[in-house]
């Protein structure tokens, strides 16, 4: 694929030159990023045997190749420099990544007018200004890869191709929703786009990730099915990064080398911790080369830059190579959830990261290498609009899950309600239904 | 009366004879009727195993004379005589799980193992001995020691299409791993509405051993039992232990296995043609009219003992091993109750919130109108177990006790 990295980067360089607001070293080593002249990706092979960290901070002022700490040998080498007119993407693809992060945008608008409207309640959290993350992973998996989030997940459902109507039906409860309604906000679930949840408790659904992977890996060498090759990428964030179930799976993931992806989405809060006051070391990318695995650090905020280190660390996966340690720098731009009060964020840390709205920066680019017009972008918004809006109307139009339902997906084999006088299940017994079970 | 006290061991040899005279299923009641119990006394006296690791040796001097049946070759030509199939084959709890998981393997390729040392070691109590030299080591995974985390790999391996077990080399260790035994195995099926199934089967040894210390001697059936979408089934014999594996697996809902430690060594004559326990139905061991015990796991094993002395008084107990934790069998148990009208229930599990406990409010919500007397429950001590062998032995319940709350009930 023609990179254009030189442009690439300069055009970001405009954005993320100005000061970002982590500590001193952190801010120099994201100034290095986007200053380097080589592509945000730096990748060495898994022959991490030796991975000196000292060495990578000794090189953080040569270039922004901090993937690793691997020697150069490893390192890709620098490409070609074209002229800028040349786009790392074709118009289609850049439509796509649009539509999708419009999607995303759209949707999570819309889920906080229903909220304040009354139709969805409980705990909501909102993607607004991560899109570039879910939308620069997951549009380049295949049919049979796997995705696993967190609460944050509408969009990561969305991108993965459930379709707005069932998200929404599930976010009111509806019976239509994805998961019945039984699920809710954070917990989405789809079998057939291969989406392994939402998760309310942060870290649990990175073992889950990993037994999908495991699958993979079962299919392929015990049950000889030579095309076994899905990857997974399991989404969680920075407050997750410092939980036991992380490095844990770290550790498991290299240790038999399974094909899935760690995406952090580091957005530098868990609800009102800020990273750097729970994390000994907020460089969480550098925690992959101590389990053995390749770790890289991206701007989250630009998905074109996500879309590279996708591309190469799904590769990577797919031949049986092993797993990646993706950290995203990325931003969000309403509170933890809708019943938070976002006190705590300095209002110039949001205005930093705003002026880096992954659409704004993706239509500027499109713009700009003449890949699409304002009508057409305007046109691909109209229709998300109205997209979301019959999403909202289908919702409202669906019905409640009757009570009938309550007893239901408990057990996949009922006879775990256990088995009556006459063989019939005891679901049916009117002592067990009596009460507020009333089935 | 009847045999000396039944002395269990954890590993390698056992300090005195273990019966198993309280035979269940209707091939082995050939051999051993509630008639021949109440009448001549006879009891299979399990001898010194051929050739086993871990095999028992027992001292001929303990047992009892006249009546008794004192050698299995006895049983088993009398089992011989009388069953038209084949005779069976003799074997230890432990080698009973390991054939029902062997078995199971063999039949479906997504059967996989998964646990601490269950791989090239074997398993720390040899339930999975050879079993990585069969099959491979991605079948029978060595894990690292990560409880929660690779009981939940599990749970993601079964959403997307394979049977994992998962081993805790302790019960107590799934307490490690109790978020996502919680939260993921036992809610998944339904907050997904239903799309993903998790036919996990979560095993492994708990109760009380031999002065094993208070965090190796948990009982944490009742630390599951509330769990929603989570099967429970705690096994007590060779031929339970195999039926209830292979019924585990085939389940396709996430079921936790309770295994005993001290139970492990007990041996049995299992049939040779396959078979599958159900999940969840209880065990009638001996039927009776006058009251009606119910128990699992090790105290079944105390109930039986206590029951030779009851019988001797002229009481005539039903003894029901329940089997099925998590439901209840509820229609085995009430038959039972409708019949004798007082119900004492015998456990290993804590006083508060154990499993009597709970299957006392059970009982008492269905079958109020059945009950002469309140429901007895014996059960463990509210302490963590302590190490001293004195201190250890009180804090479970022991015959003589179960022989005195019968008396107490029944009068």
């Amino acid at each position: 694929m023609a990179s254009c990295a030189a442009s690439q980067t300069s055009f970001l360089l405009q954005r993320s030159a100005s000061s970002s607001y982590a500590p001193a070293s952190s801010s120099l080593f994201l100034a290095a990023r986007s200053s380097s002249p080589l592509p945000s990706l730096h990748l060495s092979s898994a022959s991490t045997a030796s991975f000196p960290l000292r060495a990578a901070e000794g090189r953080k002022g040569e270039c922004g190749s901090m993937a690793c700490a691997a020697s150069s040998t490893e390192l890709v080498v620098e490409k070609p420099v074209e002229t800028r007119e040349q786009p790392v993407i074709t118009k289609e693809e850049g439509l796509m990544l649009f539509e999708d992060m419009v999607l995303g945008r759209s949707f999570e608008d819309m889920c906080a007018q229903m909220y304040y409207r009354g139709k969805m309640f409980g705990f909501v959290h909102l993607y607004n200004g991560q899109e570039a993350v879910s939308t620069g992973f997951i549009k380049y998996l295949k049919e049979g890869d796997y995705v696993c989030s967190t609460y944050r997940d509408h969009v990561h459902a969305l991108s993965k191709g459930v379709s707005a109507r069932a998200v929404m039906s599930e976010l009111f409860g509806k019976a239509t929703g994805v998961c019945r309604g039984q699920g809710g906000s954070m917990h989405m679930f789809s079998k057939e786009h291969g989406l392994l949840g939402g998760f309310a408790f942060i870290g649990e659904g990175i073992p889950v990730a990993l037994g999908a992977a495991f699958k993979t890996k079962y299919e392929k060498e015990v049950l000889k099915n030579d095309k076994a090759d899905a990857v997974t990428v399991a989404f969680f964030g920075d407050g997750t990064c410092n939980n036991g179930q992380f490095f844990e799976c770290l550790n498991m993931a290299a240790l038999w080398k399974l094909p899935i992806i760690f995406v952090v989405e580091n957005n530098l809060w868990a609800i009102g911790m800020s990273h750097y006051r729970s994390t000994s070391d907020p460089e969480i990318w550098k925690k992959g080369p101590a389990f053995g695995m390749p770790g890289v650090h991206v701007d989250g905020m630009d998905v074109l830059k996500v879309r590279e280190v996708a591309l190469e660390s799904i590769a990577r996966a797919r031949r049986g190579e092993g797993p990646t340690l993706v950290e995203c720098e990325t931003y969000r731009f309403r509170g933890h959830s809708l019943a938070d009060p976002d006190e705590l964020r300095k209002p110039a840390e949001k205005a930093h990261y705003a002026a880096r709205d992954p659409i704004v920066a993706l239509k500027n680019y499109l713009l700009e290498h003449k890949l699409a017009d304002e009508a057409e972008l305007k046109s691909i918004q109209k229709k998300i609009d109205d997209l979301v809006e019959d999403a909202v109307d289908f919702a409202d139009a669906s019905p409640l899950p009757p009570r009938s339902q309550l007893l239901e997906n408990v057990f996949a084999d009922p006879k775990g309600f256990g088995i009556g006088p006459d063989g019939k299940y005891r679901c049916e017994d009117p002592s067990f239904t009596a009460g507020t079970a009333q089935v | 009366m009847g045999l000396s006290s039944i002395a269990y061991d954890l590993g390698s040899g056992l300090n005195g004879p273990m019966s198993i005279s309280h035979l269940s299923s209707p091939r082995q009641q050939l051999a051993f009727s509630a008639k021949s119990c109440t009448g001549s006394r006879a009891c299979i006296t399990v001898r010194a195993a051929d050739g086993n690791s871990g095999s028992m040796r027992a001292p001929p001097s303990t047992v009892r004379a006249s009546k008794l049946v004192t050698n299995a070759v006895a049983v088993k030509s009398e089992t011989a005589s009388i069953a038209a199939t084949k005779s069976g084959h003799e074997l230890l709890l432990f080698e009973a799980l390991r054939e029902g998981l062997e078995e199971e393997m063999e039949r479906d390729p997504r059967v996989c193992v998964l646990g601490e040392d269950v791989g090239h070691y074997g398993g720390s109590y040899k339930v999975t001995k050879g079993l990585a030299e069969k099959f491979g080591d991605l079948r029978v995974l060595d894990t690292p020691i990560a409880e929660n985390s690779f009981t939940g790999m599990a749970v993601g391996a079964a959403m997307t299409g394979l049977r994992p077990i998962v081993e805790g080399m302790n019960m107590g260790f799934l307490l490690l791993a109790y978020n996502q035994i919680s939260n993921n195995c036992g809610m998944l099926h339904y907050t997904s509405g239903g799309q993903f199934t998790i036919p996990v089967v979560i095993r492994g040894p708990g109760g009380v051993g031999r002065q094993l210390g208070a965090e190796h001697s948990q009982r944490l059936e009742s630390y599951f039992q509330s769990v929603p979408g989570l099967q429970m089934v705690a096994c007590s014999t060779p031929y339970n232990a195999k039926g209830l594996m292979k019924a585990a697996i085939r389940s396709e809902n996430p079921v936790i296995l309770c295994e005993h430690v001290l139970l492990y060594n007990l041996k049995e004559r299992i049939p040779d043609e396959e078979y599958v326990c159900c999940l969840e139905r209880a065990e009638l061991v001996r039927p009776g009219k006058d009251v009606t015990i119910l128990t699992y796991s090790r105290m079944r094993h105390h109930v039986l003992q206590a029951a030779k002395s009851l019988i001797n008084k002229g009481y005539d107990p039903e003894i029901i091993d329940i089997i099925s934790l998590k439901p209840f069998d509820l229609h085995t148990i009430g038959n039972s109750i409708k019949k004798t009208h007082k119900v004492l229930i015998v456990e290993e599990c804590m006083r508060t919130g154990g499993i009597g406990a709970s299957l006392r409010a059970s009982i008492m919500d269905n079958f109020w109108d059945y009950l002469d007397a309140p429901i007895m429950c014996l059960s463990s001590q509210d302490v963590p177990t302590p190490y001293a062998g004195t201190l250890e032995e009180a804090t479970v319940v022991q015959p003589p006790q179960i022989v005195k709350a019968i008396k107490q009930l029944c009068g």
